[in-house]
């Protein structure tokens, strides 16, 4: 039931735009890329220097000095550029970035998300999560609907400790797109095609209402 | 007075213990590999090192956490190294977290001469506490430090004998706030070429936020997750 990781990211490369600079984070947020048809003038920015970013290269073009975020060997694009750390953060935080997708561990009806940090266990760090949140224009969640148990990880209050507040604009998971109505609860735009209206409000812990012209996500 | 130096130890004279020591790089690209290694065979002890991560196990800052040299790191992703993750856990190590663009703004103000800015990264989070809110224009921001290093560790491309220098595709990262704000900045380099040789339009770094310059006798450039396609 429901939409497969691949399905996440192709609903969210509907929400890219030509002209569009782009952050896509790791996980699914990373399969965001292979659905933006090459027609579409879209500029991919990977945060420790690079705007422009291209596939991963063939064997013979790995190059130790091109890198991307997630430590990973990538190729630069034409019309590509590369820049230093407090550069990068000033396009980031500057609001010169269209769009940032992430993953989450939580989200909430106030728009906070919590991704960075379970209490007790090993802490990774932050990385460059919290100026993405805080700086992009438009922040898009990508995650599961629900944790392993069952639980919803859409919350009135995120329990975990937060990578920012008031900051996520819609969610897509595995069961819809919602956005966030700040204060109140998720509007439910889209549900996955193999589920209905009612099973995504059951499974989701904080208030939804139901957009009036919502219907079953189409690719 | 000349700014070449003979090797990475040469180049280091003046690192004593509990100092801070800023090093440039993102995960292992663009570190100052045999500046590390030197670091860490003159056995210098209690250092706070600041750097966006901490290298993994075998490489990187994580040599120097091996010996456990680094009383306290200050960085924004450690999630690569394990030695970090037991030492962190047995309260051997000292953790500061710092978000990317904040840690990169902290250099940069640190070697700017501006001792703090406010940022809205981090408003409302565990990183906000104890730290000063102010509002601009009905929005919540927090006071953050400007950092200096007794010494910055760099790595650079190319660098002419003044310390111009010029950095290659994506290992140029942190490195130019890097170099700003170290009391003494020391770059290894893959080539050292004359004043004059580069284009003063294409020099990243100016040489006078460079003291010390040597050539690296090899670099590893070792790859954290090497990822191709086949056609």
């Amino acid at each position: 039931m429901g939409l497969t990781r691949d399905q996440i990211a192709q609903r969210i490369s509907q929400e890219v735009k030509s002209g569009f600079c782009v952050n896509l984070g790791i996980g699914i947020p990373t399969l965001v890329a292979n659905f933006i048809p090459d027609s579409m003038n879209v500029m991919l920015q990977s945060e420790n220097g690079l705007l422009g970013m291209g596939p991963f290269p063939l064997e013979k073009d790995v190059d130790p000095d091109l890198i991307n975020a997630g430590k990973q060997t990538v190729t630069a694009l034409k019309g590509a550029s590369f820049f230093s750390s407090a550069d990068s953060f000033a396009m980031i935080r500057g609001g010169h970035i269209d769009l940032t997708v992430l993953g989450a561990m939580e989200v909430d009806m106030n728009g906070d998300i919590a991704n960075w940090m379970v209490p007790g266990k090993m802490v990774k760090g932050m990385g460059g999560a919290m100026d993405l949140v805080a700086g992009a224009r438009r922040v898009i969640v990508a995650m599961q609907h629900t944790s392993k148990d069952g639980a919803s990880k859409l919350l009135k209050k995120c329990t975990l400790p937060l990578t920012g507040k008031g900051c996520i604009d819609r969610v897509v998971t595995d069961f819809g797109v919602l956005d966030v109505v700040k204060g109140k609860g998720f509007r439910l735009l889209e549900w996955a095609p193999d589920m209905t209206a009612e099973q995504v409000i059951a499974a989701t812990e904080a208030p939804v209402e139901v957009a009036p012209d919502a219907r079953p996500m189409r690719f | 007075m000349s700014k070449i130096f003979d090797s990475a130890a040469a180049a280091l004279d003046g690192v004593k213990d509990n100092m801070t020591i800023i090093v440039g790089g993102f995960g292992l690209c663009g570190i100052p590999e045999n500046l590390i290694t030197a670091l860490r065979d003159s056995g210098v002890k209690g250092l706070t090192c600041v750097s966006n991560n901490a290298g993994v196990d075998d490489f990187g800052l994580g040599l120097l956490l091996q010996t456990r040299q680094i009383k306290k790191m200050l960085a924004s992703y450690v999630g690569e190294n394990a030695t970090f993750e037991k030492q962190y856990l047995s309260g051997e190590l000292e953790l500061e977290f710092c978000p990317q663009g904040t840690l990169a703004e902290r250099m940069r103000a640190g070697g700017a001469g501006i001792p703090g800015f406010y940022t809205p990264t981090g408003v409302g989070t565990l990183v906000a506490e104890g730290k000063e809110v102010k509002v601009f224009d009905g929005r919540e921001y927090i006071l953050e430090r400007g950092i200096v290093g007794d010494f910055a560790l760099v790595k650079a491309w190319k660098a002419d004998t003044f310390g111009n220098l010029v950095f290659r595709k994506t290992a140029r990262n942190f490195t130019p706030m890097a170099a700003t704000a170290g009391k003494i900045t020391v770059v290894e380099v893959e080539e050292i070429v004359p004043v004059g040789e580069l284009d003063p339009d294409q020099i990243h770094t100016p040489g006078v936020f460079v003291q010390r310059i040597f050539k690296a006798p090899s670099l590893e450039k070792r790859i954290e997750q090497r990822t191709v396609r086949t056609a």
